[in-house]
C-alpha cells in the first residue's frame, strides 16, 4: 500500500514537475527544437552531402549549402503556415483548421492532467467519436442546423463514452489510467477495422474500408469562403472558454484540481475522488470528441482507417506545451496547426522530407519534459539564482503537499462558488492553487516552510493524511 | 525573480523573433531561382497516403515508378506524404499550387480528394493508383487484376507442394489485399480439378470470401506467428499478402527451412528475388504488379501529350501484372508444371478462363 503510494507520488511530482515549467522553459524548448531541426535540414540536403565530401577544403559551400537548405526550408514552413506571396492569408486559415481538433483534443489531455491524470488515450476517443459522429453523419438526413448539433452530440458522446470507461475503472477497481487508455486505444482502433468490414458502415456496392460522405447538413460551415477554416474553430475557442471556466471558476473544477494535487487532503475534505475521477475522464473524453466531430464534420467529411490521424498523440504534446492551461493549449495547437500546414509547403516547395517536422515536434517535448537540461543549456540556473536564494529543488514540491489539506478544507467547507484563483490573488501564499500559479508561486510557498530534506522523507506526510481518511 | 523570469521571457521571445526575422530577410531571392528553374519543364507529381513513400508497397513502388521517369525523360518530380487522412486534399491543391501537369494519388483512400481536386481543377491532370471509381476526363485510374497473376501462382504452389497444404494470409481484409488471395485459391481449386488432387488452401475461404488477416501493414511478428501456425499445419507453400508483414512470414519460413523442411515463400507486389534479396532462396515465384511501369508509362503519355481519363487495368494480358520468374526454384519446378502455367496464362489473356475475383 505504502509503496504504490509512494509510486503515485512520485508520478504526481514528475507531472507536477511538466504541467508547472515555466513559459520561458516552452519557449526555449521550441527555439532548440527549431535549431536542431534546422542542422537535420541541412545534414540530410543532397546538396550539403555532396558539398560536405571535400568540406576540409572548402567548408563554406558546405555550410553554405546547408544554411540554404534550411533557410529555404523554414522559409516555406512559414509561408505554408502564416502568409505567402502567392496565396496571402490563405496558410493562416490552413493553420486555424489544423489546430482546431488539437486544441479540442489537448484541452482534453490538459483537463485529466489537472485532475491528476495522464489521458494517453484521446487517440481512441476520437476514434470512437468519430465513428458515432460519423454514423449520425451519413446514415441519418437531418434538417440543416439540426444535423451538425446531432453529429457534434454523438461524437462527444463517443468520446466521453470511451473516456468514460477508463475513469469508471480507475475509480472503481484502482486500475492503472496509462494502461487503460492504451489499452482503450488498440481496441477502438481495431473496432473501426472491424466497423468498416461491415456494410451498414461502407458505400453500398463497395467493399473498400471508407464510409460513404456525411451530409452536407452535417458539415461545419466554412467561415471564409474559398478556405476549408470552418466553425469548428470558433467551437475550438468556446471550449477553451468553457475549459477555463470549469478550472478556474466551478466547484467542479476545483474538485479536480484539488484532486489532482492530492486525492488523500481531497477526499479528507469530504469530495468524491472517484467521482472526480470518472467525470475528468469523461469530460476529457468528450474533448476528444468535439475534435473527432472536427474531422468528420470539418476536413474528412468520410470514416475511414486513420480517422483520428495522429492528433490523439500531438494532443499530448499540446497539453504540455501549453503547461496544462486552457490557454496554453490553445496556443500551443496554433503552433502545432502550423507546424503541420507548413509541413505540407514545406515538402512540396523545397522536398524536405515531412518527417522532420514531427522531429522538431518530438524534439519540443523532450525538452519540455526535461526542463533542467534547457535550464542548463541556457545557464538558467546561474541567472535565476540573482535576487534571492531559493530552496534546493526537490524539497518545493514536497514542502507544499502538507500545506494542502488545510486548505483545500477551507474552501470546500466555504463553498467553492468563490473560490479564489491563486494565480489571481498571489498573496494566498500557501493556496492549494499552487498548481496556477506555476513554479514562481509554489516556491513562495516553500519558502516559509522549514527546509525538509530532499527524497523519501516527503511521502511520510500524505501517508498520514491518508490514513486519517480511512 | 518573478520580474527577471519576465525579463528573460521578454528576451527570448525577442531572439527568437529577431531569428525568424533573419531568415526571412534572407532567403526569397533564394527560393526565387529555383521557382525558375522549376517551372521549365514537365512537372510529375506523386501524393502518398499515410504510408508514406517508404511502405515496401503501393506508395514505394509508385514513387520509384515516378523517380523512373524523371530520371529517364529528365521531367521534375515532387512528392507529399500524407500523414493523415485530413492531409489528402491539402496535399492535393498543394500540387495543384505548385502547378503540376500530373498528379498521382496513391489508394483508394484519396478518391474522394482526387475526385474533388479534379472537379476543381479540369485543366489539371490526375492519375490515382489502386481505385477506379472516379470517371472524369482528367483522372486515369489506375487498377490492376492481380487475381489472374495470384491464380497462376496458386497453380504453381498446388503443384510444388508436397505436403498437400498450401497457405496465404492477408493484412488487412480490404479488396486490393483479397484479389490476391482469392486469384490463389482458385488457381489452388483448378490445379485439384485438373490433376484430380485435393491440396488443401489455408488462410482464405474462397466460398466465404474471408480469411486469415494480421490486421495491419506493420507488425512483422504477427506475420511471422500467422505463417508459424500455417507451416505448423503443414503448409509448405505460403503467400503473404500484406506489404513489409511479408518479411515476417519470410522470417518464419526461413527458420523452418533451416530445421530441414521443405518449404517455400511466394511473394507479392515486386518480384521478392530482388526486393527482398535476403529471402531469396525461398521465393518460389512472385506475383508482381507493376505499379511502378505503369506510373512511368502513364507519366510518358501525358508528357507527350497524350493523357486521357480512360481507365488503365493491369492484366497478364498487357503486362501489368505477371508472375515473376521462379529463379532458384527454375530446376525444381517441373517442365510440365512450366507449360501448363504458359498454357494457363494464354488460356486467361485470351478469356477462356475468367478469374472471377471480386474487385
Amino acid at each position: 500500500m505504502s509503496a504504490q503510494d509512494q509510486m503515485i507520488h512520485r508520478e504526481k511530482s514528475l507531472l507536477q514537475r511538466i504541467a508547472g515549467g515555466s513559459w520561458l522553459v516552452s519557449v526555449l524548448a521550441i527555439l532548440v527544437s527549431l535549431i536542431v531541426g534546422g542542422i537535420l535540414i541541412a545534414v540530410t540536403n543532397e546538396d550539403f552531402q555532396e558539398a560536405a565530401t571535400y568540406f576540409f577544403a572548402r567548408p563554406g559551400t558546405a555550410l553554405g549549402a546547408g544554411w540554404t537548405a534550411a533557410t529555404e526550408a523554414y522559409l516555406a514552413l512559414f509561408q505554408g503556415a502564416i502568409v505567402s506571396p502567392d496565396s496571402g492569408f490563405l496558410p493562416l486559415t490552413e493553420t486555424l483548421t489544423n489546430a482546431t481538433p488539437l486544441i479540442m483534443a489537448g484541452l482534453g489531455v490538459a483537463l485529466a492532467f489537472r485532475a491528476g491524470m495522464f489521458n494517453i488515450g484521446a487517440q481512441g476517443q476520437i476514434t470512437v467519436g468519430a465513428i458515432f459522429g460519423a454514423y449520425a453523419g451519413f446514415a441519418w438526413h437531418l434538417p440543416l442546423g439540426l444535423h451538425l448539433l446531432v453529429v457534434i452530440l454523438m461524437s462527444v458522446l463517443g468520446g466521453a463514452l470511451w473516456g468514460g470507461i477508463v475513469g469508471w475503472l480507475k475509480a472503481t477497481t484502482g486500475a492503472h489510467e496509462v494502461i487503460l487508455t492504451i489499452m482503450l486505444n488498440y481496441v477502438a482502433i481495431k473496432l473501426l477495422d472491424w466497423i468498416l468490414n461491415t456494410p451498414a458502415f461502407l458505400r453500398p456496392g463497395e467493399t473498400n474500408p471508407i464510409s460513404p460522405i456525411v451530409d452536407k447538413s452535417a458539415d461545419y460551415p466554412v467561415i471564409i469562403p474559398g478556405t476549408r477554416l470552418h466553425l469548428g474553430f470558433i467551437v475550438a475557442i468556446l471550449l477553451v472558454l468553457l475549459v477555463w471556466w470549469i478550472l478556474n471558476r466551478s466547484t467542479l473544477g476545483f474538485t479536480l484540481r484539488a484532486v489532482g494535487e492530492n486525492p488523500a487532503a481531497a477526499a479528507t475534505a469530504g469530495m468524491s475522488v472517484k467521482r472526480a475521477t470518472f467525470l475528468a475522464m469523461a469530460i476529457a473524453g468528450g474533448l476528444g470528441g468535439f475534435a473527432a466531430s472536427a474531422q468528420i464534420s470539418g476536413t474528412e467529411h468520410v470514416l475511414a482507417n486513420g480517422a483520428a490521424g495522429s492528433i490523439g498523440f500531438d494532443a499530448i504534446t499540446v497539453a504540455l506545451l501549453g503547461r496544462s492551461t486552457p490557454w496554453g493549449t490553445f496556443f500551443a495547437g496554433l503552433l502545432f496547426g502550423a507546424f503541420r500546414a507548413g509541413a505540407t509547403n514545406m515538402q512540396i516547395s523545397t522536398g524536405t522530407p515531412i518527417d522532420i517536422v514531427l522531429v522538431v515536434q518530438s524534439l519540443i517535448v523532450l525538452f519540455i519534459a526535461a526542463p533542467p537540461l534547457v535550464r542548463t543549456m541556457f545557464g538558467l540556473n546561474r541567472l535565476a539564482k540573482g535576487p534571492k536564494p531559493k530552496a534546493p529543488k526537490p524539497t518545493t514540491h514536497v514542502a507544499e503537499v502538507p500545506a494542502a489539506p488545510a486548505t483545500v478544507g477551507a474552501h470546500a467547507a466555504k463553498g467553492a462558488g468563490t473560490v479564489p484563483d491563486a494565480a489571481d490573488a498571489p498573496t494566498a501564499v500557501d493556496s492549494p492553487s499552487a498548481v496556477d500559479a506555476g513554479p514562481s508561486t509554489a516556491k513562495h510557498a516553500a519558502d516559509p516552510e522549514p527546509p525538509t530534506p530532499p527524497g523519501e522523507a516527503g511521502p511520510t506526510a500524505p501517508e498520514t493524511t491518508e490514513g486519517g481518511s480511512k | 525573480m518573478k520580474n527577471s523570469r519576465r525579463v528573460m521571457a521578454a528576451a527570448a521571445v525577442l531572439g527568437a523573433g529577431a531569428l525568424a526575422l533573419a531568415s526571412c530577410g534572407a532567403a526569397p531571392e533564394e527560393s526565387g531561382k529555383s521557382g525558375d528553374a522549376a517551372a521549365k519543364d514537365f512537372l510529375g507529381c506523386i501524393v502518398s497516403d499515410s504510408g508514406g513513400f517508404d511502405d515496401q508497397s503501393f506508395n514505394q513502388s509508385s514513387y520509384e515508378g515516378l523517380k523512373k521517369a524523371e530520371h529517364d525523360f529528365g521531367i521534375k518530380v515532387k512528392q507529399a506524404e500524407s500523414k493523415a487522412n485530413s492531409d489528402f486534399s491539402t496535399n492535393l491543391n498543394g500540387m495543384v499550387s505548385a502547378k503540376c501537369d500530373l498528379t498521382f494519388s496513391v489508394g483508394f483512400l484519396l478518391a474522394d480528394a482526387t475526385k474533388a481536386a479534379a472537379t476543381a481543377n479540369p485543366d489539371v491532370n490526375f492519375a490515382i493508383v489502386d481505385d477506379s471509381s472516379i470517371t472524369l476526363p482528367n483522372v486515369k485510374s489506375l487498377t490492376y487484376d492481380t487475381s489472374q497473376a495470384a491464380y497462376l501462382a496458386g497453380y504453381v504452389a498446388a503443384a510444388q507442394s508436397k505436403t498437400g497444404t498450401v497457405a496465404t494470409f492477408g493484412g488487412m481484409k480490404i479488396p486490393t489485399v483479397t484479389i490476391f488471395m482469392e486469384g490463389f485459391a482458385e488457381g489452388v481449386a483448378k490445379y485439384n480439378t485438373d490433376k484430380g488432387k485435393t491440396v488443401k488452401l489455408l488462410g482464405w475461404d474462397s466460398a466465404k470470401q474471408d480469411g486469415t488477416f494480421t490486421g495491419d501493414f506493420e507488425k512483422q511478428d504477427k506475420g511471422k506467428t500467422v505463417t508459424q501456425n500455417f507451416l505448423d499445419q503443414g503448409a509448405d507453400v505460403v503467400m503473404p499478402v500484406a506489404g513489409p508483414v511479408g518479411k515476417g512470414a519470410a522470417a518464419a519460413v526461413k527458420e523452418t527451412k533451416a530445421g530441414g523442411k521443405d518449404v517455400a515463400l511466394v511473394w507479392v507486389d515486386s518480384d521478392g528475388y530482388e526486393s527482398a534479396s535476403q529471402y531469396k532462396d525461398l521465393m518460389l515465384t512472385s506475383v508482381v504488379k507493376a505499379m511502378g511501369t505503369s506510373v512511368e508509362d502513364v507519366t510518358k503519355e501525358a508528357k507527350d501529350g497524350k493523357f486521357d481519363g480512360k481507365a488503365y487495368v493491369g492484366t497478364l494480358a498487357n503486362g501489368g501484372v505477371s508472375i515473376a520468374p521462379f529463379h532458384d526454384f527454375d530446376s525444381k519446378v517441373s517442365a510440365e508444371t512450366k507449360s501448363e502455367v504458359d498454357a494457363l496464362k494464354q488460356q486467361i489473356i485470351d478469356g477462356k478462363i475468367k478469374v472471377e475475383a471480386k474487385k
